[in-house]
């Protein structure tokens, strides 16, 4: 199962790469949201997949899964969350001064 | 460290009595230092040396550590001599409109950075106060700021200096390096050890590098004409007498280092011999009275650096009765020294004279000052005759000896000198003729000749007497060294003699040449009578020979050169430049996947670190396979879609798999929160919705499209492979299990939050900062109005 789960991964940071790369806003946001879903995967999946329970006391005495990379992807859930509605805002900011979202119009003044 | 002390009360002074002029607060520093210095002479000639050491950084073992003796007592007097007078003629050549505080304050700094150099044992402090001439040079140069030219020409001193003094920093740390240790007398005591190192060439030529630049040699002398658009009391004590003669000082403290190396002996009295020709050569033709002079200037430091050179063949040889007939060329170098600082001096300050006197430097808008100046012609007569190597100046023996030092440095039969030996007195002789030539120019184009009252901005007259106190001083030396040369050589030259040549048992038989000084009709003496006869002939000539100037292109001088090299720098760098910060983020994006590619996937190919193991692997079952499934198609679903709904939903989509995910891998905290927050984020986006404009189809060529799908797919594959290859590690146990008695350590039952919200609550703090901060910039983003003036979409 790890194995295939990091393909998965793969083929979703591929997909994330390919978004990043593209000239419209839009598209890099959405980028940025798939990439940190693969990353969250990872997290979990190095941690080690089934090995055990649901890690909450009580309900059974056999082993846990590993509760560490949980609370770790907790975390990064909800800072990427926070990324995430921010750049969205920005983004609208961006539509709204310039009146364009293709980065590529989006060169500076050329002297500087 | 006396004139760094009144460098700073300068201010001071000058604020507090502005009705005096300031120079003679100055006068008082150098003039003590003077006789201070001078109360050693005796100690100093009988063999004696001081040391005195100050920690600075022990631990790196770099101490100032003071070291006088013979060597850097010529250099402190000379400095501080000079100094003296300078400073004396400035009083009188800088009028009080001036800001002097400043000039003065660059000018004992200066002064204190040159006796850093000269009394420094220690390596890093000698480059220290090395650097530190540099600076207030640089400051010198430019004094009168508000002319371009004085810009240029410091920019251009400061540029070749600094980088010459750089690569000499290389060199010391090499000899560092070789010898463990950063105290010259104590490498010269070890120098077995540092001549069998493998850095003992390298650092040579990079000590000699900061040498050259510094003394304005062959082809590093540019610097030093264009450096002429300092005050004149400037050129005269830097340009002349002290910072150039710092590379000289550092070849001749460094003799016994490198001196017995073929390497060295090339270097030094090549490059020498070359700038002594080039100089004198290119003196010829200049029509500035100072420009002339620094090209005599440069063409002397060459004759002092090759006889250098050629002394350092007698440490190759080691000591013997019959090789102390080459050590005469170290010794014509130091006796040589102190002249140049002499008659230099005194030649500048005329030129100043004249300059202030008369307002131009222009050879062709001067003449017939003899009867007008008088004072100033004999200064004139007396540093020119000097300088052009004829009796009865001291000039006149120096160039003897260089002559004597080129003749027998023939029936040397080492370092290939059987074949090329005979250029030495031959390019020397050529370059005397020419000596002899820009010597006679200054005299006879200046004060000889037709007056051109018209042509001159002030009438014509004398000098005030304290401007000429200074310059009759000098050549009051340069006569008396002329009759007295055995008191100089034996209070003086002896000592720096025995600093050159530390091996050497007797320093006796180092200094007895001088004595023979007259009375006899040799190979030398022939050789001036031909420079005398030919010197005039070309001079009487010179009107049609001077065109031969002209043949050399314009394009070619070292100058256009330079200014090529520096110019083409700086529209390369900013083509290079250009061409990457294009301003597309895409292409960031590129470089930045790229790098990440191949430096990741690069070493894993490397170390051969890939690996996959799929044995320990737990069984797949069915409904995560189609799991796996739904968010492949999804993911690849949204590469595709033709309108933002779709790929907002299609990413919801995602965020609820990767939540099911967690359902099934037995993560309940994450799947909740997974599921709440791709909820929100999937609103937010359909917020955004109607104020994003549409999806474009991208108009890019085909050709982007596949280098994006490879980047892409490069990228997924390194991230697949590497995560693969860590599967297969053999790692540690996980620390959870310490985690897993949450109940008795924290009271929680829920693993999860426990960690959270104990064992590692710090990050949940600055996890709820960050939400806080989100918040708060999407607030001032959505309600602060663009300024006045910015386009905004909305009011249009």
């Amino acid at each position: 199962m790890e194995s295939l789960m990091i393909i998965l991964v793969g083929i979703l940071v591929a997909i994330a790469t390919y978004l990043i790369l593209s000239r419209s806003v839009f598209r890099v946001i959405m980028g940025t949201a798939i990439l940190s879903h693969a990353v969250h995967l990872l997290l979990l999946t190095v941690g080690g997949l089934k090995k055990g329970d649901v890690p909450i006391i009580g309900q059974a005495d056999e082993a846990f899964t590993d509760a560490l990379p949980q609370a770790l992807i907790l975390t990064a859930i909800v800072i990427s969350f926070a990324v995430t509605a921010f750049l969205l805002v920005l983004a609208y900011r961006m539509y709204l001064t310039n009146g364009t979202d293709d980065f590529s119009q989006l060169g500076g003044k050329s002297d500087e | 460290m006396l004139p760094f002390i009144a460098a700073a009360l300068i201010p001071f002074i000058y604020r507090r009595f502005k009705n005096i002029h300031l120079g003679w607060f100055v006068l008082v520093v150098p003039a003590v230092l003077f006789t201070l210095l001078a109360s050693y002479i005796p100690r100093i000639a009988n063999g004696e040396t001081f040391v005195k050491t100050y920690e600075w950084i022990p631990t790196f073992g770099i101490n100032i550590t003071t070291y006088l003796d013979g060597l850097s007592m010529i250099f402190s007097l000379l400095i501080t001599g000079v100094g003296s007078l300078v400073i004396l003629y400035s009083i009188f050549y800088l009028s009080t409109k001036e800001s002097l505080h400043h000039f003065y304050c660059y000018l004992l700094l200066f002064m204190g950075a040159m006796l850093g150099v000269v009394l420094s044992d220690n390596l890093m402090v000698l480059y220290v106060f090395w650097e530190l001439t540099s600076v207030s040079s640089f400051l010198l140069i430019a004094f009168w700021h508000h002319r371009k030219a004085s810009r240029a020409g410091a920019r251009k001193a400061m540029i070749i200096t600094v980088s010459g003094g750089v690569a000499m920093l290389a060199g010391f740390l090499m000899l560092y390096v070789a010898s463990g240790t950063f105290s010259i007398r104590e490498i010269i005591a070890n120098l077995e050890v540092v001549q069998a190192s493998a850095l003992f060439v390298p650092a040579m030529l990079l000590v000699l590098l900061g040498a050259f630049t510094k003394s304005a040699q062959f082809p590093f002398h540019i610097w030093l004409p264009d450096a002429m658009e300092a005050p004149t009391p400037v050129s005269a004590y830097l340009h002349s007498a002290t910072m150039v003669k710092a590379g000289i000082y550092l070849v001749a403290r460094t003799t016994p280092i490198f001196g017995g190396h073929e390497v060295w002996f090339w270097t030094v009295s090549g490059v020498g011999i070359l700038t002594l020709f080039w100089g004198s050569f290119n003196a010829v033709k200049q029509f500035d009275l100072k420009a002339l002079l620094a090209y005599s200037t440069i063409s002397q430091l060459g004759l002092i650096m090759s006889l250098f050179g050629l002394g350092s063949a007698a440490l190759h040889l080691g000591y013997a009765s019959d090789t102390v007939i080459y050590t005469q060329a170290t010794f014509a170098a130091l006796f040589h020294l102190i002249n140049h600082s002499t008659f230099k001096g005194a030649l500048f300050m005329m030129v100043g004279i004249v300059d202030h006197e008369v307002g131009t430097r222009d050879i062709r808008r001067l003449g017939g000052l003899m009867a007008l100046m008088p004072f100033t012609f004999t200064i004139a007569v007396i540093g020119s005759f000097s300088m052009a190597g004829l009796p009865p100046f001291n000039g006149f023996l120096s160039k003897e000896m260089f002559f004597a030092a080129t003749v027998n440095i023939m029936q040397l039969n080492i370092f290939s000198l059987d074949n090329f030996g005979l250029i030495f007195p031959v390019v020397a002789w050529i370059a005397s003729i020419f000596t002899f030539v820009y010597c006679a120019i200054i005299v006879m184009r200046t004060f000889f000749g037709k007056i051109q009252p018209d042509r001159l901005e002030k009438p014509p007259h004398e000098a005030p007497i304290g401007m000429l106190i200074s310059p009759y001083i000098l050549i009051t030396f340069v006569v008396g060294i002329f009759i007295f040369p055995n008191v100089l050589g034996h209070y003086i030259l002896q000592p720096a003699m025995a600093s050159i040549y530390p091996m050497f048992p007797s320093s006796e038989e180092l200094t007895p040449h001088i004595a023979a000084w007259h009375g006899y009709i040799n190979t030398e003496l022939w050789m001036t009578f031909g420079v005398i006869v030919f010197g005039i002939l070309l001079y009487r000539t010179l009107k049609k020979w001077r065109p031969m100037y002209q043949i050399f292109p314009q394009k070619y001088t070292f100058n256009a050169i330079y200014e090529r090299i520096i110019g083409s720098g700086e529209s390369y760098s900013s083509r290079i430049t250009n061409r990457y910060m294009n301003g597309h983020l895409s292409y960031y994006f590129i470089y930045i996947y790229v790098f990440f590619i191949a430096v990741l996937a690069g070493y894993a190919l490397y170390a051969d670190v890939l690996s996959w193991d799929p044995s320990k692997d737990s069984a797949i079952e069915p409904y995560e396979l189609i799991l796996v499934f739904v968010m492949v198609f999804a993911a690849g679903a949204i590469l595709f879609a033709k309108q933002r709904i779709t790929v907002v939903l299609l990413n919801g989509v995602l965020g609820y798999s990767v939540a099911f995910f967690f359902v099934l891998f037995r993560a309940p905290d994450l799947a909740l929160t997974q599921l709440v927050v791709e909820s929100i984020t999937t609103a937010l986006f359909l917020l955004a919705f109607k104020y994003l404009p549409k999806i474009q189809p991208e108009k890019v060529s085909n050709s982007i499209k596949i280098t994006k799908a490879m980047i892409s797919i490069a990228v997924g594959a390194t991230v697949t492979l590497i995560g693969l290859a860590v599967m297969n590690y053999d790692k540690f146990e996980p620390i959870s299990a310490y985690f897993e008695d949450a109940y008795n350590l924290a009271g929680g039952k829920n693993i999860v939050n426990t960690i959270l919200g104990d064992f590692r609550a710090f990050d949940t703090m600055l996890e709820v900062v960050v939400l806080f901060i989100a918040g708060l910039g999407v607030y001032t983003l959505i309600k602060l109005k663009a300024k006045k003036g910015d386009t905004d979409v909305e009011s249009k």
